[in-house]
């Protein structure tokens, strides 16, 4: 048995709130290998922002393990970064100062300060964003924003990057430019990626497999798909290809059919 | 060949300019220039700011002369005020040595009292606003004291200072800073207690040491709320240096007026009120403008 880079084991999680204890995750297992691009789906509260809070460190597991690259996982890191749903960019920085603190941080002891300087120009021009490297978080929209945060958890160079819903508080249009840019980035990094969505068009086409988690309390991976279609896909000629229907329909029959939330139904 | 060619022109131009009423000529006012415009918007928006309170202010002197001018005893009028202290109002700077100096110079030394107590208190309360805004146990060891003692009158503090100290200006200081520090802790605590989970995260993904964590996110975050207990804590400061100076005597505008009291000198007194509400608005507007400053764009996300 070949070992994976990324592997969840038995993990659960509860939490206690005074007397009572709640159950989040039970005994969730998932590998990810190196490169790969893993999506997490399921409705709200099913637990997958735990799980994703839980591969980067700031949730404490419970029972199980997490072990990237040979390494158990107990407190967050920047071998793990993780892009926030809603960007958490430090307001009183400049877009350029919030990659340039992370940088600093990761690489103060290995790289010189012209090094340094590079490489947050480099990640801010990988997304795009190097025309407004001195304005502040409130001067840029949204979609710039978690672009800037994009940048800021690429610059750290992880071994997985995290993402906590990254499109979820955009618009459509932004939102499709921004999976665009992921995609090249994906492309051209060959990250490996766990990405925490609601999304189903999304999911299939951004992921190589899709986790699709039961409903809490006590969530577990229902199911896990894999989306063979072949990279670099193109949205709009991907979305005709009777594939990318196939693996769409089953998503949804999942979250849907199967696993319908109780008080929505 | 023209003309035909003409008359069908006028002639598919005729109904069309049948159906539209001649077009009514309006003569524009002429344009001022753009510096001259803007001269007339911003003293207009000056006029807006100033007259209102300059109307209140005329409103209740002829109210105040209204019904004082016909007595001789209590509060004198304004007109007998600037009769009885025109040396004062028109020349704060003189000094003629001892406790005799213009308004100014006794203004000057509060204010040099507050800068000292003022300061301390809030490096000492930003300090300890950390510590229970970031600790649980400091917080629950000390918040409940904290709450009792910011209740205590700032005269209060002062035998016990006093009796501790034993002199008059160190007394004094002290009085300042246990009234100013309150606002102080109290702010700062919940600012650093408000800082968002997503900021910490930040900190934690990036493994920031607690003094990087300190410097890096917990300050700059809770600056605008640092601010709001500094201009309070300004505030009830100069509340402070007025009354202990009452009791320990020397220079101070407190004492003046506490001495112009006891010389039944109250014409002087409402001159010092007047510097006093004056300085302590400054200082408030000081406070205010240096948290803008400092605090551009933390609050904004």
């Amino acid at each position: 048995m070949t070992k994976a880079y990324l592997s969840i084991e038995g993990l659960g999680v509860s939490f206690t709130r005074g007397a009572t204890t709640s159950e989040v995750l039970r005994d969730v297992n998932l590998t990810v290998d190196k490169g790969e691009y893993v999506s997490i789906i399921g409705h709200s509260g099913c637990g997958k922002s735990t799980l994703l809070n839980i591969v980067a460190g700031l949730i404490p597991i419970s029972t199980g393990a997490v072990i990237l690259d040979g390494q158990a996982v107990e407190a967050p890191g920047p071998e793990r970064a993780v892009v926030f749903q809603n960007h958490s960019l430090l307001p009183w920085l400049s877009v350029y100062e919030n990659v340039k603190l992370a940088v600093d941080k990761v690489f103060g002891s290995t790289r010189s300060a012209k090094e340094r300087k590079e490489w947050v120009m480099h990640n801010l021009a990988l997304v795009q964003m190097t025309h407004a490297k001195d304005k502040r978080p409130s001067e840029i929209s949204g979609g710039m924003k978690q672009r800037v945060g994009i940048a800021r958890a690429l610059a750290m160079e992880p071994k997985v990057l995290l993402l906590d819903e990254p499109f979820g508080a955009l618009d459509a249009l932004t939102r499709a430019h921004l999976q665009d840019s992921v995609m090249d980035i994906h492309a051209k990094l060959g990250n490996t990626v766990i990405m925490i969505t609601h999304d189903v068009d999304e999911a299939v086409l951004l992921s190589d497999r899709i986790v699709m988690m039961t409903n809490g309390p006590a969530a577990q991976i229902g199911d896990i798909l894999n989306v063979s279609l072949e990279r670099p896909r193109d949205r709009l000629a991907v979305a005709a290809r009777p594939d990318y229907i196939r693996a769409r329909a089953s998503v949804i029959e999942f979250l849907y059919a199967r696993h319908n939330l109780r008080e929505a139904a | 060949m023209a003309m035909p060619a003409l008359k069908t022109e006028e002639a598919a131009a005729a109904p069309a300019a049948a159906q539209l009423p001649p077009a009514a000529i309006h003569a524009l006012p002429p344009r001022n220039s753009p510096s001259t415009e803007r001269l007339i918007r911003g003293a207009s928006a000056f006029a807006a700011q100033v007259l209102p309170p300059l109307f209140t202010l005329v409103l209740l002197l002829g109210l105040w002369q209204f019904m004082m001018a016909s007595r001789t005893d209590g509060l004198p009028a304004p007109t007998t005020i600037w009769l009885e202290s025109k040396e004062l109002i028109l020349n704060p700077f003189f000094d003629n040595g001892g406790i005799d100096k213009g308004l100014f110079w006794h203004v000057l030394t509060s204010l040099k009292r507050v800068a000292v107590g003022f300061s301390l208190s809030a490096i000492v309360g930003v300090a300890l606003g950390v510590l229970i805004g970031s600790n649980k146990w400091a917080h629950r060891g000390l918040d409940p004291i904290f709450q009792v003692l910011r209740t205590v009158p700032p005269l209060a503090w002062l035998p016990i200072s006093l009796a501790a100290f034993h002199q008059a200006n160190p007394s004094a200081l002290f009085v300042i800073f246990i009234t100013a520090i309150w606002p102080v802790i109290i702010n700062t605590a919940v600012g650093v207690r408000n800082i968002p989970q997503d900021y910490i995260n930040v900190g934690r993904v990036l493994r920031l040491s607690p003094l990087e964590f300190f410097v890096r996110i917990m300050l700059p975050a809770a600056t605008p709320y640092i601010f709001t207990g500094l201009r309070i804590g300004v505030g009830m400061s100069w509340l402070a240096i007025v009354a202990s100076e009452m009791l320990l005597g020397g220079v101070g505008v407190g004492f003046f007026i506490w001495d112009q009291y006891n010389s039944s000198r109250i014409s002087d007194i409402v001159v010092a009120l007047i510097w006093v509400g004056l300085t302590g608005y400054a200082l408030d507007r000081a406070v205010a403008l240096l948290g803008r400053l400092v605090s551009r764009g933390s609050s904004a996300s």
